[in-house]
C-alpha cells in the first residue's frame, strides 16, 4: 500500500505542487513573521544595549496620566535639578548628568517642511558633550542659546549643513538656531535606529522641551567602581523615596526594546492575519484537488479494495499523499518565509534609518509552526476526500463507472447549519453580547459564515450558473462551456469559494471603510460651520500643531467674525483616564460645532469651571455644580465646576476645559483650527492670509471645508489600499484553485475534446469553451463574495451605528472592478488549461481510456 | 444525360487513398502499418475494411479520415487532398466533408440527444435541413427520446444518436470504426440496417472498419487487409463469403508458420 500511494504521488506531482503552493505561500506567512519579529527584536536589543552602555542608574519622574502604547506617548513628570545634588551625595556614585531627553522636537528642512520620522522619536535634548556612543563628525558643540548640533542623518534628511541657520518647533513654536555640528554614533552610524536627535544648551533644552527652567527628563548616574548598577539603583531609590522611578541602564534598554517589539507584534499580527487567509483559501483548493484526484483513482482504488485492501487503507493511503505534500510544501514554506523574513528586515532596517541588523534569526517556534501549519491543513483538508475514498465499493473496479450525481441534501442542511451558527456569532460579537471575546466571536463568525456558505455553493451554484452561462450562450463553445461549468457543482463551488473568500474580505472591509468615510463626511457637511480649517496630516504618534498667536491675528482678518483653536490631551478625571479638549474660544462649541446645551451655560467657560458631554455626564455621573479633580499631563492636579453640559454628537469632545488648561497639555499648541466667515465675506480672499500666518507653522495649513473633510475621509484610505493589496494575494492562490480546477477537467475530458475535435471544433474554439467556463466560475466566485462580504459589511455597518457610522454606503463602482477583475482572472487562469486542451491529439483522445 | 451524370459522379471517389505508407518509430522498433496501399470507396455505396487486428484496418481509417498524418503517399477526399492539410485545415474537412461512428458512442454528457445530433452543425455554424433532418430522425427512430441526455439512454440508442450525428451534416463520407462493437447482436443490426439504408436510400457514402462477418455483410463491398497490404476483396458479401475470406487470408500464414 505505501509504495503505490508514492507511486500515485509521484505520478501526480506537478498537480499537488500547484495546489501545495497555497499551503507554501501560508507556511511563508507564519514563519516569515517568526524570523522578522525574531530578527528585528535581537536587532534593537543590541541598539539599545548600546545607546544605554554608559548609564548605570536612570532616575526619571513618575508620568503624571499614565498611558498604554495605543493611547499616546506619556509624558514623564520633570525631575528639578536638586535631585542631581541629591544623587550625587549617595555613596558609589562616580558622576551624575542632569538629562533633557525628550519626543517633540521638530527640524524644519531646507525645504520649508518639517522632517517626520515615521515611528521612530524625534527627540530634543540638551549637549552632554561626546561619549563612547556620541561623536561629533563636523563642527563644535552648542556653546550660545541660539546654537544646536543634530545628528548626521537628520542633517542629511532636512538638507542643512553646518553654519546653516534652521528653524525648530518645540513645545514652543517655531524658533531659529545656528547649526553648529553634526554628530554620528560609534561603528560609524548616522542614527541610533533611526532616532532624529537635536541637541541644544541645557537651559534652552529645558525650556523647550519641558516647559519650564531647571528641570530635567531624567538623570543619569554611573558607580564608582566596585559597586554594581543594581546595589547602586537601591541605594538610589531609597534616598529619593517613590516619587522616583529608578532603573538600572539595562532595565531601561530592556524597557525600550519591549516598547519597540510591542509594534513589532503588530506587524506580526499582520502577517499571520494573512497566513491565516492563505491558508483558509488554500484549504479549499486542497480539499478540491484531494477530492478529484481520489474520483479520478475510483477504479483504482476499488481495485485496490477488490484485491483485499480495508477501507482504512485507502484513508491511510490518501492521508499519506497529504502528509507528503504537506511536508514538502512546509520546507518550501519554511525556506521561502526565511529568505521573506531576511528582506522585510531588511527593508524594516532601511526605512528606519540605518538599523545596524543582528545576524539573521530562524526561531524554533517558525520552523515548528511551519510544519505544523503546513501539514496539520493539508491533512485536514484532504480528510474528507480520504473517507470518500475509503466508500468506493469494489465492484467500482468492474464497471465504466458512471458517477451520479450525487444529491445535494445533505451538504445543503451542513451548510445551513453552519451558515446560522456563523450568522449567530456575528450577532453575538457585533451586538456587543460576546464581552471581551468580542474580536474572536467576530472572528469566528466570519470563519463560520465563509465555510457555511461554501458548502451552501452548490445548491446556488446550478441556477446562478445556468444564468451567468446565457451571457456567453450564443456560441457554441460558449454554450459548452457554459454546460461544463455546471457539471460538476460541487467542484465549480468550491473552485468558486476559494475566489469568494478574498473578494468578501475586500468587499466587506471596503464597504465598512467608505460608509464610515460617507458618514464622517455627512455629519461634518451638515455640522461644521466654519468655512475654513487648520489642520494637517499625522505622521508618526505626534499629531501637528500650529502657534496659537496665530489664532488672535487670524480672528483680527476683515470679514473673520469667529475663529477656534482646538488643543487635546489625555488627562484623569477623578483617577479615570480620558480624552480632554480644550478651546480658545468656547462660543465655538455652540457656533461652529452645533452643540446644544442640555444643562447649564455652554456659551462661556471661566478658569475654573469645564463643561461636559451629557455620555460623559451621564457615565461619570455628574451635574452642573459637580466638583471634579483633573490631572493633565504636566502641571499639578486642579479641580474644575462642572458649569455646563452638551448634548453629545460625533463631532464634540467628551470634556471641554478652559483655553488656560491647554499649558500643561503634553502638547500645548492646538492642533485644529476653525475659521468661522461672517455672511458675505469670501473664502478665496481669506483663505492666502490665513495661510501667510501659518508661515511659521509648516506641520499644518489651511483648507476650505470640502478639502478639509475629504482630508480626514482620506486618512482611511491608506488602510483600505493595504488590505486591499495583501487580500489579493488571497485571490492569487484563488486563480491558482481555477488553473488547478480547469487543468483537471480537461484531462478528464481528453475523449470528449478529442470528439468535438473530430467533428470539426476549431482549436481557437475550443480555447473559448475552456475560457468561458473559467470565467463562468471566476465571476461566479466574485458575485458570491460581493455579496457575503457587503452583507458582512452591513452587519458591521449597523453594529457600528451607536460609533457615528450612520450611513451604509455600497462601494458600487468597486463591486463591478471586482466582477471585471473576475473575468480577466477566468481568462487568465483559462490560458494554460486551453492551450493543453487545444493541442489534445485527435486520435490518441479518442482512444483514451 | 441526367442518368450519365449520375453514373459519372457515382463513378467518381468519395475517398482515395494512393500507395499510402505508414511508419511507426524507427530502427529496430520500426512498424510498418501501411505498406502501399491504395484504394478507392466510391460515392454512394457501403465499403467494409476487414481485417485480423495488427493488419492495418484501423490506421486505414484515421489516414483516410485526417486524424492520422501518413507516411508516403496522397490521401484524398472528395476533391481535397488529406495529405499536407495543417491544423486549420483539417479541421475545417472534418467539419464539412467527413462524419465519425466511433465504437465508444463518443456523445457529450451535457448534452441532450437533439444538442448531440447537432453539435457538428452548430460548430460550422450551419442550420438543418429541416427536411433531412426529420428523415434522419424518424431514420434512426428516435423522435421520442431527442430530450434525453446519454446516460439515460441504452447502448443501441447511443450510438443510434451518434450515427445521426454523423449523418445530418451530410458529409461527403462517414467513417465508422466498429460501430456495433460494443452493442448486443440486436441493437448492433439495427444500427447496420439503417447505415445500409442511409446508402440505399439517401446515396450517402460509409466507409466501415470492422472484424465481425455479420457485419461485414451489410456492406456493398468489403476489402480485406493484411500486413498493411490490400489482399482480397469482395462486392455483394454475405456473412459467410466473408468468413471463408477471412479463413484464407489466415491460412496461408498457418501454413507458413
Amino acid at each position: 500500500m505505501f509504495r503505490a500511494t508514492l507511486k500515485s504521488l509521484l505520478a501526480r506531482k506537478l498537480r499537488l505542487l500547484l495546489s501545495g503552493l497555497a499551503v507554501v505561500l501560508g507556511v511563508m506567512f507564519v514563519s516569515g513573521a517568526f524570523v522578522l519579529t525574531d530578527t528585528l527584536g535581537r536587532s534593537f536589543d543590541a541598539v539599545f544595549s548600546d545607546a544605554f552602555s554608559d548609564v548605570d542608574v536612570n532616575v526619571a519622574g513618575k508620568p503624571k496620566v499614565a498611558l498604554s502604547e495605543v493611547e499616546g506617548e506619556q509624558v514623564a513628570a520633570p525631575v528639578p535639578a536638586s535631585v542631581v545634588d541629591r544623587v550625587k551625595a549617595v555613596p558609589g556614585v562616580a558622576d551624575v548628568q542632569g538629562v533633557v531627553n525628550t519626543d517633540g522636537a521638530r527640524l524644519i528642512g531646507s525645504n520649508g517642511k518639517v522632517v517626520t520620522s515615521f515611528g521612530p522619536p524625534q527627540l530634543g535634548e540638551n549637549w552632554l558633550g561626546e561619549s563612547d556612543l556620541v561623536k561629533l563628525r563636523e563642527g563644535r558643540a552648542p556653546q550660545a542659546d541660539d546654537e544646536i548640533v543634530v545628528n548626521v542623518a537628520l542633517a542629511e534628511a532636512a538638507k542643512v549643513k553646518v553654519g546653516d541657520r534652521v528653524g525648530v518647533l518645540t513645545l514652543a513654536p517655531k524658533k531659529e538656531f545656528t547649526l553648529v555640528g553634526v554628530f554620528g554614533y560609534s561603528g560609524g552610524r548616522d542614527s541610533v535606529g533611526g532616532v532624529n536627535e537635536v541637541a541644544f544648551t541645557t537651559p534652552v533644552a529645558q525650556q523647550l522641551m519641558l516647559g519650564k527652567p531647571g528641570v530635567f527628563s531624567n538623570v543619569t548616574a554611573q558607580a564608582a567602581g566596585g559597586t554594581t548598577p543594581e546595589a547602586l539603583r537601591d541605594q538610589v531609590a531609597r534616598s529619593l523615596g517613590a516619587d522616583y522611578e529608578v532603573k538600572t541602564g539595562k532595565q531601561l534598554a530592556d524597557d525600550a526594546s519591549a516598547g519597540l517589539k510591542e509594534g513589532l507584534s503588530f506587524f506580526n499580527k499582520i502577517l499571520l492575519g494573512f497566513a491565516a487567509v492563505a491558508l483558509l483559501v488554500g484549504t479549499f483548493l486542497i480539499l478540491n484537488t484531494f477530492s478529484i484526484i481520489v474520483a479520478q483513482r475510483t477504479r483504482e482504488l476499488a481495485l485496490m479494495r477488490a484485491i483485499g485492501a480495508s477501507g482504512r487503507q485507502v484513508i491511510g493511503s490518501v492521508v499519506l499523499e497529504a502528509v507528503a505534500v504537506g511536508l514538502i510544501a512546509s520546507v518550501l514554506g519554511l525556506a521561502a518565509g526565511i529568505g521573506v523574513g531576511a528582506l522585510l528586515a531588511y527593508l524594516f532596517g532601511k526605512l528606519a534609518g540605518g538599523l545596524t541588523l543582528a545576524g539573521l534569526g530562524v526561531p524554533p517556534a517558525a520552523v515548528i509552526g511551519a510544519f505544523a501549519v503546513g501539514t496539520v491543513i493539508t491533512v485536514v483538508a484532504a480528510l474528507l476526500p480520504a473517507l470518500r475514498a475509503s466508500r468506493i465499493p469494489p465492484i467500482a473496479a468492474m464497471q465504466d463507472v458512471a458517477t451520479p450525481d450525487r444529491p445535494l441534501t445533505k451538504v445543503t442542511v451542513g451548510g445551513s447549519v453552519v451558515t446560522a451558527i456563523g450568522a449567530g456569532l456575528l450577532f453575538l460579537g457585533l451586538g456587543g453580547h460576546a464581552g471581551d471575546n468580542t474580536l474572536a466571536t467576530i472572528l469566528g463568525g466570519v470563519l463560520f459564515a465563509f465555510i457555511g456558505v461554501a458548502l451552501l455553493t452548490p445548491l446556488i451554484s446550478r441556477p446562478v450558473v445556468a444564468l451567468l452561462g446565457t451571457i456567453f450562450a450564443w456560441s457554441v463553445p460558449g454554450k459548452l462551456g457554459r454546460l461544463n461549468s455546471g457539471r460538476n457543482p460541487r467542484r465549480t463551488a468550491i473552485t468558486a469559494a476559494a475566489l469568494m473568500v478574498g473578494i468578501a474580505l475586500v468587499t466587506g472591509v471596503t464597504v465598512i471603510l467608505d460608509s464610515a468615510k460617507g458618514s464622517i463626511s455627512a455629519l461634518a457637511e451638515d455640522t461644521i460651520k466654519a468655512e475654513l480649517v487648520i489642520s494637517g496630516a499625522q505622521a508618526g504618534p505626534r499629531p501637528p500643531s500650529f502657534d496659537p498667536a496665530v489664532l488672535e491675528k487670524a480672528a483680527a482678518i476683515p470679514g473673520v467674525r469667529l475663529v477656534d483653536g482646538e488643543y487635546g490631551d489625555m488627562a484623569t478625571l477623578n483617577g479615570e483616564r480620558t480624552w480632554v479638549a480644550a478651546s480658545s474660544d468656547v462660543a465655538a462649541l455652540e457656533k461652529i460645532f452645533g452643540a446644544k446645551a442640555t444643562a447649564g451655560d455652554i456659551s462661556r467657560l471661566n478658569p475654573d469651571q469645564m463643561l461636559l458631554s451629557s455620555d460623559t455626564a451621564k457615565s461619570r455621573n455628574l451635574a452642573v455644580g459637580s466638583t471634579v479633580n483633573v490631572q493633565l499631563s504636566r502641571g499639578e492636579a486642579r479641580t474644575y465646576t462642572v458649569s455646563g453640559i452638551y448634548e453629545s454628537s460625533q463631532l464634540t469632545n467628551p470634556v471641554v476645559l478652559p483655553p488656560q488648561a491647554a499649558t500643561d497639555f503634553a502638547i500645548p499648541q492646538p492642533i485644529q483650527g476653525f475659521v468661522q466667515l461672517a455672511p458675505g465675506t469670501s473664502v478665496a480672499a481669506v483663505q492666502p492670509q490665513v495661510e501667510r500666518l501659518l508661515a511659521d507653522s509648516p506641520e499644518v495649513s489651511v483648507a476650505d471645508r470640502a478639502a478639509f473633510i475629504k482630508q480626514q475621509t482620506s486618512q482611511l484610505d491608506t488602510p483600505l489600499r493595504m488590505i486591499q493589496i495583501l487580500l489579493a494575494l488571497a485571490i492569487v492562490i484563488a486563480v491558482l484553485g481555477i488553473i488547478n480546477t480547469l487543468a483537471l477537467s480537461v484531462l478528464e475530458r481528453t475523449r470528449e475534446l478529442g470528439l468535438l475535435r473530430a467533428i470539426g471544433l476549431r482549436r481557437a474554439q475550443t480555447m473559448r469553451m475552456i475560457t468561458v467556463e473559467a470565467v463562468v466560475i471566476s465571476i461566479f466566485g466574485a458575485l458570491l463574495g460581493v455579496v457575503v462580504g457587503t452583507g458582512l459589511g452591513a452587519a458591521v455597518v449597523r453594529a457600528l451605528k451607536d460609533e457615528g457610522i450612520t450611513d451604509l454606503v455600497l462601494p458600487w463602482g468597486q463591486m463591478v472592478t471586482f466582477l471585471v477583475l473576475a473575468a480577466i482572472i477566468g481568462v487568465v487562469a483559462a490560458v494554460l488549461p486551453a492551450i493543453r486542451a487545444a493541442r489534445i491529439n485527435v486520435l490518441g483522445a479518442i482512444a483514451h481510456d | 444525360m441526367i442518368v450519365t451524370a449520375t453514373v459519372g459522379q457515382q463513378a467518381q471517389a468519395a475517398a482515395r487513398a494512393s500507395d499510402v505508407w505508414k511508419v511507426y518509430g524507427s530502427g529496430e522498433a520500426q512498424v510498418i502499418a501501411l505498406r502501399g496501399v491504395s484504394a478507392e470507396f466510391e460515392r454512394g455505396r457501403f465499403t467494409a475494411i476487414m481485417g485480423p487486428s495488427g493488419s492495418g484496418k484501423s490506421t486505414l481509417m484515421h489516414c483516410l479520415a485526417g486524424l492520422d498524418s501518413v507516411t508516403r503517399g496522397t490521401v484524398m477526399i472528395g476533391d481535397t487532398t488529406v495529405t499536407g492539410l495543417g491544423d486549420a485545415g483539417l479541421t475545417k474537412l472534418r467539419r464539412d466533408k467527413v462524419g465519425f461512428i466511433f465504437q465508444q458512442f463518443n456523445l457529450l454528457p451535457t448534452l441532450t440527444a437533439q444538442e448531440n445530433i447537432l453539435l457538428p452543425l452548430s460548430i460550422a455554424g450551419r442550420k438543418p435541413d429541416p427536411a433531412w433532418y426529420d428523415t434522419v430522425i424518424d431514420t434512426v427512430g428516435l423522435r421520442e427520446r431527442l430530450g434525453h441526455r446519454p446516460a439515460q439512454l441504452s447502448g443501441g440508442q447511443q450510438q443510434r444518436v451518434a450515427c445521426a450525428r454523423a449523418l445530418v451534416a451530410r458529409p461527403e463520407v462517414i467513417f465508422a470504426d466498429e460501430p456495433t462493437g460494443n452493442l448486443d447482436s440486436r441493437s448492433g443490426a439495427e444500427v447496420l440496417n439503417f447505415l445500409r439504408n442511409s446508402v440505399r436510400e439517401h446515396g450517402q457514402t460509409i466507409v466501415m472498419v470492422t472484424h465481425d462477418p455479420t457485419a461485414a455483410a451489410y456492406a456493398d463491398r468489403v476489402v480485406f487487409l493484411a500486413d498493411g497490404e490490400i489482399v482480397s476483396e469482395l462486392i455483394e458479401p454475405t456473412a459467410d463469403t466473408v468468413l471463408d475470406t477471412m479463413k484464407k487470408l489466415d491460412a496461408p500464414a498457418e501454413v507458413g508458420n
